[in-house]
């Protein structure tokens, strides 16, 4: 039994080879900043997004990719005044909760959406997803590849970088905007409740392995890509679900490296 | 020959005046301290210097560039993994969109840098795993990269124990004097600075004055820059600030 003899379980490796090198790619900064806590927020905000889109009839990743772009810009524009306050970040990952529960409730096959929208649904994955997801992929990378300089020194030294006159509050919008991507596109694998799995574990883990910058973050990418290609080749023999392998081999990978350290 | 001049310069913040009609006149290659308690003005100073500030009044003209910024919150806590070298790496060219490759000439240039302070061995480690001195020292030669003619250090002592202060203070003083550096240092203990700094740049209530630290720190001087009666007290080669006893007290002491 052959998984690439199925156009499904083609369809899935495509979509979780593309999405996991966003995640990493974005993960990476993401962790080096400190702000793993607002990827995490932006995947629950993506949620009532993604509900109010398919109560609205429009497609649930148009709205989820609409809300977690916007969070993501918005959180920016807030800055420092948002990212310590984690009373704050949570009361708004409950509310987006509930809200998204609400449009949900307001469509009759609710059920099934809710959880492939919370826990992800990559072998639902058919091939115009594929193309929009390799299309969100490219544009964000293209865009994170452009700020990635001014970007690593911002989050390196934000006072020295604002003395050499960087605009760390730009850098911050663009920033998380494009995160809001990478959560409205890793959702896709594993839902948004698990996206912490696909971004941070990853860069993490490879922030553990290594002290140099380039290693790192291609470390990550290598990490996620191998994680989500494995996650769904074990769900395909073992019949478990694919999220449940991707949050396993995070966890397990996240281990291994402390261990290592 | 002048390395920075303040002419009359009025900072204000919050509706608050920070700085208020200062004047001085740094001559190139004076180590000067940046004295003065807490909330003075001393980070404020540094930061009109370096044109992150605006004057509400009056006019800072910088003679001796590029320079060369030692910031006081330095190091962002979720950065401690990676190595000093990366970190230096990050600040070159750091303006310009792109990927960050650095070439060979900026990777020399860092090797220099950290050749001058005596920091390469350190640069292999995670940011994080460096005691405070060694921290200091890899965050000077990030600041001498580039080459500037003139160093701002915002508090390079802080949080370092006696010894430490010393060490980094005697590296301070042996960069400025072989690469003919003009240094403005920040510090709060102005003890530390005693007998290595040529003059001192003493900030409070809003006014500075500048001078030999015998001239700057006594109580007339101080007096006058308060508005309020300072007493300074001299005691085994150390100097100790404190607000005088009020007039009314004494009559009542009496």
């Amino acid at each position: 039994m052959n998984p690439l003899d199925y156009d499904f379980m083609r369809n899935a490796y495509l979509a979780a080879g593309i999405v996991s090198v966003l995640a990493a790619a974005t993960g990476y900064f993401l962790v080096l900043r400190g702000q793993s806590f607002a990827g995490h927020a932006l995947g629950h905000v993506g949620f009532a997004g993604a509900a109010l889109g398919a109560w609205a009839g429009l497609s649930p990743l148009g709205g989820l990719i609409a809300i977690t772009a916007a969070g993501g810009a918005g959180m920016g524009l807030l800055g420092s005044s948002l990212e310590e306050r984690d009373v704050g970040i949570g009361m708004v990952l409950a509310l987006s909760l509930g809200l998204g529960l609400l449009f949900l409730g307001f469509i009759t096959h609710s059920a099934v959406q809710a959880t492939s929208l919370l826990f992800g649904n990559i072998l639902g994955v058919d091939r115009a997803t594929v193309l929009a997801l390799a299309a969100i992929a490219a544009a964000s990378l293209l865009s994170l590849g452009l700020i990635a300089r001014p970007l690593l020194f911002a989050s390196l030294q934000p006072e020295l970088a604002e003395a050499r006159g960087l605009r760390l509050r730009a850098l911050s919008v663009a920033f998380l905007g494009l995160v809001g991507l990478a959560v409205a596109a890793s959702a896709q694998i594993v839902g948004v409740l698990l996206v912490f799995a696909l971004m941070v574990g990853p860069a993490a883990a490879a922030q553990n392995l290594t002290v140099r910058v380039g290693r790192g973050f291609a470390l990550a990418v290598t990490i996620a890509v191998a994680q989500s290609l494995c996650a769904i080749t074990l769900a395909f023999y073992t019949d478990w679900p694919v999220s449940f392998w991707v949050t396993a081999l995070s966890t397990g990978t996240y281990l291994a490296a402390l261990a290592a350290r | 020959m002048i390395a920075l001049r303040f002419d009359d310069v009025t900072i204000s913040a919050g509706g608050r005046r920070i700085l208020e009609d200062v004047s001085a006149t740094i001559r190139s290659g004076e180590f000067v301290g940046v004295l003065g308690p807490n909330g003075a003005g001393k980070t404020t100073l540094m930061r009109a210097v370096l044109g992150l500030v605006r004057p509400a009044a009056g006019r800072i003209e910088v003679v001796e560039r590029p320079i060369g910024y030692l910031p006081q919150v330095r190091v962002s806590t979720a950065a401690g993994r990676i190595c000093g070298f990366d970190l230096l790496a990050s600040g070159l060219g750091a303006a310009r969109f792109g990927l960050p490759w650095i070439s060979r000439a900026q990777r020399d240039e860092i090797g220099r840098a950290l050749a001058l302070v005596d920091a390469e061995a350190l640069a292999e480690r995670p940011i994080g795993s460096l005691s405070g001195g060694e921290r200091q020292r890899l965050l000077l030669a990030q600041a001498l990269l580039g080459r500037p003619r003139m160093l701002l250090l915002d508090e390079p002592l802080g949080g370092l124990d006696p010894r430490r202060q010393h060490q980094v203070l005697g590296l301070i003083r042996r960069l400025q004097q072989e690469l003919g550096l003009t240094v403005l240092m920040s510090a709060h203990e102005l003890n530390a600075v005693i007998g290595i700094v040529d003059r001192v740049l003493y900030l409070g209530g809003g006014h500075a004055a500048l001078g030999a630290v015998d001239e700057v720190v006594t109580s007339p001087v101080l007096s006058r820059l308060y508005g309020a009666p300072i007493d300074v007290v001299r005691a085994g080669g150390r100097i100790f600030v404190t607000q005088g006893a009020r007039a009314d007290d004494r009559v009542a002491a009496e």
